[in-house]
């Protein structure tokens, strides 16, 4: 079986759980087993060609251009770890068959348990660090979901995120050594970095690398300070914990660690932070094992300790300490996994994990308490057991180690370390199975079904027997020992050492510990007093810290507040323009001042005075508007002064549209805008408003006083106006032609404001507005007639006319000013007066042209125009145009730009025509009487009497 | 000649005038109309890719006139690209539009959609400063219609901040087209490339300031810090398809940015160096950072997602500010996977808070949702792509980012501040999810296993668009080699303007290999 298939057997039977589970939890069971157990025979197909030495391969490509390649290699210390994972992972399944409870979603479990699976498998086959970093990544991540399985207890919730939090930080760490790393070797391939020592521990990146690497390894095997998160991931259902907090995930760190031990490993750094950490580690977590009385407590920290203890022997550098490191893996994994085992059937019989409330278990449950001494004392390293033989090594290694001069401490912590492990150990089997038994459980404990028990009885039979017989282990150890360190260390396993100094430190172990526990009590009440703060709490302090912090941030940099928001964009807009500026050169100016004359310096003048105005009266609106009408006008007049009359028509029309569009709106607001600002404030705003416009004026003058560096493209719209657009108005013909698709742009830009607008009022009238606008009492007495006799007929009068200028601006556009946009300006002009003169509902109802219609129908026109260039082959908008003579009439010209203009024309007349509708009908919801007659005091009426009387 | 370049603008913007001429009331006709016209575009889109896979750059000179006297459209990779995600997004929210309900809440959003997806991909194709800024409007003003739409006091607030504070953006743009305008007497993209390429030394100050102010319009539009203040509100209060939607707009500002700054301004015009190169990259880090820290500030899931958005854009925009091939060809896959996850990030916020009623916005403990797993599992899935988590194009995307940074100044920080923002999110986001989709179990009393009500709206549909939006992450991972691929010649041809030029400027298609 290839090796991507081995890793992905997991991820692909994942599948399975969620479906199987309908046909039953043993359906479901099995589903998931036989995709581990396949798993596990392709694996162990290639078992035969490990142990000879070969290294087997497999390389996909996926993505070359980062060096991230789905490359697998399967070595010793490959197949030691997949075997485990997998091996395990098949006893852990059958356990929790038996131990989730029918209210337990099984499905999801097992799914998430083959993805973590599939994760782990991936890690320990990964051939390229980047791919071993994904699947590094998704442990964490299933992680989170396995523990925070029972989403009900908050436990559970807490604990996963704190693992996640935890060993993500480490990943994301690792993600950057092992960039660094990658790029050191020139390759992400482990064959090959493993290949570079010397080009590694030379470079000047090896430091940060090992670090961040080390950071990874560390918080993902639960080194100290790091160690905290493991405890809490207890709250996931005991086989979880089983698999994952004992016997794989906490491995991966120890696995990374002894991956790259041949060109990590040797160098002082390594050594001091390596077996360091291992050492503290494994001191810290046994002395607070000691003192849990929850059952996965205890064999948590005993886990963070015995972790602790093979980091430091892969600290040690030496080939030998590397050997005893793999022979405890196996050790450790067979006992621990059994012993949470243990500790799960414990809770499920009894209903508790406190082993204050426990103890005499021995006679109820005797299968288990024979399962949990066996191992138990294999943990605690006394003889005939597994445990002791990797213990006994252990401590012979630390007598090697000289830590900054100083050969006694780490064998003396060591011990130390050892001691606290026994007594947790024997407390394990002391205050939970022996004493007498109780009459107060919470439930009847008794030994659970064959299932269940079978197991841990498996693993604690290897325990014994790896005890009794290492020597059968022997030459698997020195493979994968030799996959480590890269060469043969030639471990010999005995059960015996002799007497040594290793044996005198043992002992003191085992008779310490046993004293320790006989002092249990006292210890305790000490321990309670003066032990250290639990790391929970410290942790949640720090993420509330940090949330409140990232919220005070959030909050206070997004305060609501658009004129602050304003003025950051001024601000940063203006610094950033002239910090641009400074850094050019601007040439000396290359035109002329031209003279100041007398009109133009009345405009000026008029320019501002009104916006000074405006700034000193915009509390009060309908001045602000008269002012702003006052700015318009005189720059309409300065358009035409500067010889541009289409744009001083067309500004003429559209401030004539929305003045009377704003008075509408005005209408239904406050007279005046309430003063919230406070004196400083207005000083801020005027200063950072002050200094945006001085730099608007002097960029615009440093525009003016200079020509183009460049022949614009002007002078080919000016040339090519009339030849090749049809038109002498080279202003309309650029808007219909040379850049018609900007105008096509514009109208649709027109006609979507409109209908949001119409949208707008729309929800507004649906909404607590409507309420609001039927109670509402309008700021002044209205006048008396609202549709004047004198208004009306002088509409009426000038609605022909204004039409005809209407149709006149538009036809003459192509070569005059003028156009569709002005015209439909006009026209719409001419409408809005009849509306103003006789209100809206009289005036709709006689002109039932639907204006969304109006601006579709403009939008169509002007694209069909453009569509119907292509059929001459011709791109989008190509004009075209002749000249034909209808008698009586002149030649006159035609051409398709026209066509494209009734369009434009349409959409303006449509959008002004649509926003009126939407005011107005706020203003019918308001209480504004609907008239039936065009004016108020109609002389040809009888009554002659006005209406609307009293208002 | 081939007209299928202008499609892309043509075809919603009829769509959307029949829309409103024939059947603004009828709202089937208009989803069937709608929803065709998307799928079409899809379709176009696709050719269009295929069509500039070779290298091709293809012009269409709109009203036959010849650049840079008229306006061109130009199709070149990235502009295709650009416009195949505006179609394959746009589908994926217009079905969730549908299915959810949210299209009947108000006038014209099928519209309004379809004028969006105009202005978008007019705003992709166009080779044309001035006309850029046409499209900026259509977009800015049917995006202002789509996030109002439905209605309701907040929404409406949001809603004018967002249009008033872009419409500052667009009379920065009218003062910095003005200016360039000023000094080069052109605004035809590829034709500003050559002139500001031959600028006299004495002009250099304004055409500095001229790029500097585009800039800072781009970066309104991408949300760079400081300018991205019209984002949060916006977003957290738009409707979630609209919402959604707007993932692209962002990535409009930062294709401006890409597009501008590597064919005008690019590497080669020295005149500009020491301008915006001085602080867009501590800027697209402060962004990174401010958005990721609001992911774990956030109050609410909609505000939630907004900064989700503003972060990853400053990632995108950390790789953009790199400017150069490779760093390109990350920004380009993390702007693909980015608006994949942020779409598929705010519709789930949206099934929360539909699901969860009038007061469910917040990040608290609440009832069950019907459907909560499901719903949680697509939040786990756009989280992790969010994140940066593997397996998913995220982490592809972050790798292929801090890949691209190594060897530039400052690379420590640039790598510090991406890693460390990543862990705020992936903490900010646990405890989100963790809240909202877990501790409701722990609150329930009695009825764990009534089945709850069925939800009045949000079925199938819903969910097909919502995974929909999610599989295009799952494509890019496992086609990662071929797209980064693709990407990368993508980026080629951005920083090998001569075909652009040679294509637009002589009116011809011009394949890449011949320009050299």
């Amino acid at each position: 079986m290839p090796l991507y298939l081995i890793a992905a057997l997991p991820f692909l039977g994942a599948l399975l759980p969620g479906l199987m589970i309908r046909a039953g939890r043993n359906s479901c069971a099995w589903a998931t087993g036989s995709a581990t157990l396949l798993a596990l025979i392709g694996l162990l197909t290639h078992a035969p060609a490990v142990f000879r030495g070969e290294v087997i391969q497999s390389r996909i490509e996926w993505l070359p251009m980062l060096g991230l390649n789905a490359n697998f290699f399967l070595d010793g210390l490959g197949l030691l770890f997949a075997g485990l994972i997998l091996g395990i992972g098949l006893l852990i399944i059958l356990y929790a068959r038996f131990y989730l409870s029918r209210e337990d979603p099984m499905g999801q479990f097992y799914t998430y348990l083959l993805l973590f699976q599939g994760a782990m498998v991936g890690i320990v086959l990964s051939d390229n660090i980047l791919l071993l970093l994904i699947f590094w990544e998704l442990t964490s991540l299933s992680s989170f979901l396995l523990i925070g399985y029972w989403k009900h207890l908050p436990e559970g919730r807490q604990g996963a995120r704190m693992a996640l939090a935890v060993t993500g930080m480490g990943g994301l760490a690792m993600i950057a050594g092992m960039l660094i790393l990658g790029n050191i070797a020139g390759s992400y391939d482990l064959t090959v970095i493993l290949e570079n020592r010397e080009a590694i521990q030379g470079s000047d990146l090896y430091l940060p690398a090992l670090v961040l690497i080390l950071l990874g390894a560390f918080t993902k095997s639960a080194q100290f300070p790091f160690h905290f998160w493991l405890p809490h991931a207890m709250a996931a259902p005991t086989p979880v914990s089983a698999y994952l907090h004992s016997a794989t995930m906490v491995k991966a760190g120890l696995f990374l660690m002894a991956r790259l031990w041949p060109v990590l490993s040797g160098t002082e750094a390594w050594f001091y932070l390596v077996a360091t950490t291992g050492l503290v580690t494994m001191v810290i977590g046994a002395v607070i094992a000691l003192f849990k009385d929850d059952l996965k407590g205890l064999l948590a920290f005993s886990t963070v300790s015995h972790l602790g203890l093979i980091t430091m022997l892969l600290g040690f550098g030496t080939e030998a300490a590397a050997a005893v490191a793999v022979f405890h893996i196996i050790n450790h994994a067979s006992f621990k996994a059994a012993l949470f085992m243990t500790a799960g059937i414990v809770d499920h019989e009894a209903h508790t994990r406190d082993i204050k409330r426990l103890g005499g278990l021995r006679h109820l449950m005797p299968i288990t308490f024979a399962i949990a001494a066996v191992t138990a004392l294999s943990m605690a390293g006394i003889p005939p057991l597994n445990g002791f033989i990797s213990k006994e090594m252990m401590l012979k290694e630390t007598t090697y180690a000289v830590w900054a001069g100083n050969a006694w401490l780490m064998p003396a912590l060591a011990t130390l370390g050892a001691l606290f492990s026994v007594a947790y150990s024997f407390r394990y089997i002391w205050h939970v199975f022996m004493g007498p038994a109780r009459g107060d459980y919470p439930a009847n404990p008794h030994d659970p079904g064959f299932g269940m028990w079978a197991g841990p009885a498996l693993l604690a039979g290897l325990v014994i027997g790896i005890g009794l017989a290492p020597f059968v282990v022997e030459p698997f150890v020195n493979l994968v020992a030799t996959a480590v360190t890269g060469q043969d260390p030639d471990v010999h396993l005995k059960l015996w050492h002799g007497i040594n100094a290793a044996l005198y430190m043992s002992v003191a172990a085992i008779v310490g510990g046993a004293v320790l526990l006989a002092s249990h009590r006292g210890l305790e009440s000490v321990w309670k007093r003066a032990g250290p703060p639990a790391a929970k709490a410290i942790f949640d302090a720090i993420i509330d810290a940090l949330v409140r912090l990232s919220r005070a941030i959030t909050e206070t940099l997004h305060d609501g507040a658009l004129t602050r928001y304003a003025a950051i964009f001024t601000v940063a807009v203006a610094a950033a323009g002239l910090h641009a500026y400074a850094g050019g050169v601007a040439g000396a100016p290359t035109r002329d001042m031209t003279p100041i004359t007398g009109l133009p310096f009345i405009g000026w003048v008029l320019l501002v005075v009104a916006t000074g105005c405006v700034v000193a009266f915009h509390h009060h609106r309908l001045l602000t508007l008269v002012l702003m009408a006052i700015i318009g006008l005189v720059v309409a007049v300065g358009f035409n002064y500067l010889s541009a009359p289409d744009l001083a028509l067309t500004q003429l029309s559209v401030e004539v549209v929305s003045i009377i569009l704003l008075l509408l709106a005005l209408n239904f607001l406050p007279e005046f805008t309430p003063r919230e600002s406070t004196a400083g404030r207005k000083l801020r705003d005027g200063v950072i408003a002050a200094v945006a416009g001085l730099a608007v004026t002097g960029l615009a003058y440093g525009m003016m006083v200079r020509d183009f560096a460049f022949p614009s493209i002007s002078d080919f719209h000016l040339a090519n106006s009339y030849k090749g657009g049809g038109g002498t108005n080279v202003v309309n013909v650029i808007l219909v032609d040379f850049r018609g698709f900007d105008t096509f742009g514009e109208i649709i830009v027109l006609g979507i404001a409109a209908i949001v607008i119409y949208a707008v009022t729309e929800s507004l009238l649906r909404g607590p507005v409507r309420q609001k606008l039927l109670e509402r009492q309008p700021n002044h007495a209205l006048a008396g007639d609202a549709h004047p006799l004198m208004m009306v007929i002088a509409t009426r009068v000038m609605m022909p006319i204004a039409l005809m200028v209407g149709v006149y601006i538009f036809l003459r556009g192509h070569n005059e000013p003028g156009g569709g946009f002005i015209a439909g300006l006009v026209v719409a002009i001419a409408l809005v007066m009849q509306y103003m003169a006789s209100g809206f509902d009289w005036a709709a109802e006689r002109q039932r042209v639907p204006y969304h219609a109006t601006i579709a129908a403009g939008v169509l026109a002007a694209a069909f125009t453009g569509i119907g260039a292509w059929f001459n082959g011709l791109p989008f908008l190509t004009s075209d145009f002749g000249y034909v003579r209808i008698p009586p009439m002149n030649e006159f010209e035609l051409a398709t730009a026209m066509a494209f203009d009734l369009g434009v024309f349409l959409a303006v007349v449509g959008a002004v025509m649509l926003t009126l509708e939407s005011l107005s009908r706020i203003s019918r919801r308001a209480g504004y009487e609907v008239s039936e007659y065009p004016m108020d005091i109609n002389p040809a009426r009888e009554d002659g009497t006005p209406q609307g009387e009293g208002r | 000649m081939s007209h299928w370049i202008i499609a892309p603008v043509i075809l919603p913007a009829l769509l959307a005038a029949v829309t409103m001429l024939a059947f603004r009331h009828h709202i089937l006709l208009q989803r069937v109309f709608s929803t065709a016209g998307t799928v079409l575009l899809l379709a176009i889109a696709l050719g269009l890719a295929v069509s500039a896979a070779g290298g091709t750059v293809t012009v269409y000179d709109l009203g036959n006139w010849p650049a840079p006297f008229g306006i061109v459209l130009v199709l070149d990779r990235l502009s295709a690209l650009m416009v195949l995600l505006t179609a394959a997004l746009a589908l994926g929210v217009q079905l969730y539009a549908i299915g959810s309900g949210w299209d009947e809440r108000g006038k014209h959003f099928h519209a309004l959609f379809q004028f969006q997806l105009m202005g978008v991909c007019g705003a992709f194709l166009t080779g044309d400063a001035f006309n850029l800024f046409v499209f900026f409007e259509v977009l800015l003003i049917a995006s202002y219609g789509l996030m109002i739409h439905g209605g309701g006091p907040r929404r409406l607030r949001a809603g004018t901040q967002y249009v008033v504070y872009n419409l500052l953006g667009s009379t920065l743009f009218l003062f910095a087209l003005g200016t360039i305008y000023a000094v080069t007497g052109t605004l035809n993209m590829a034709d500003l490339a050559v002139k500001v390429g031959e600028l006299p030394a004495d002009d250099t100050a304004l055409i500095r300031v001229g790029a500097v102010l585009l800039l800072l319009v781009f970066a309104v539009k991408a949300a760079l810090l400081p300018l991205h203040f019209w984002l949060p509100e916006s977003y957290a209060n738009a409707p979630a398809p609209v919402a959604a939607l707007f993932a692209i707009m962002t990535k409009v500002g930062a294709y401006a940015i890409l597009r501008m700054y590597t064919l005008v301004f690019g590497p080669e015009a020295g005149i500009v160096a020491g301008s915006f190169d001085a602080w867009l990259m501590p800027a697209a880090l402060l962004t990174v950072a401010v958005g990721m820290i609001g992911i774990l500030g956030a109050r609410d899931l909609g505000r939630l997602t907004a900064y989700a958005a503003i972060g990853s854009m400053g990632t995108l925009l950390v790789a953009v500010a790199l400017f150069a091939p490779g760093a390109t060809t990350a920004a380009l896959y993390y702007m693909i996977h980015s608006t994949f996850a942020t779409a598929a990030l705010f519709l789930v916020a949206d099934m929360v808070m539909e699901r969860r009623g009038a007061d469910g916005v917040e990040i608290r403990a609440a009832q069950p949702i019907p459907q909560n797993g499901l719903i949680a599992s697509i939040f786990f899935i756009s989280a992790i792509a969010m994140a940066g988590m593997p397996p998913l194009s995220g982490f592809i995307g972050k790798l292929l980012v801090l890949d691209a940074a190594r060897d530039v100044p400052g690379a420590t920080t640039i790598w510090a501040v991406i890693l460390v923002t990543s862990l705020i999110a992936i903490v900010g986001l646990a405890r989100a999810g963790s809240t909202v989709f877990w501790k409701g179990y722990g609150i329930v009393t009695d009825e764990t296993d009534t089945a709850p009500a069925a939800p009045t709206r949000g079925g199938g549909l819903a969910f097909v668009a919502a995974f929909g939006l999610l599989a295009p992450l799952v494509g890019m991972t496992l086609a990662a080699g071929p797209v980064t691929a693709y990407l990368d010649a993508t980026a080629a041809q951005l920083y090998a303007p001569d075909a652009y030029l040679d294509a637009v400027l002589s009116g011809t298609p011009v394949k890449a290999e011949e320009a050299q």
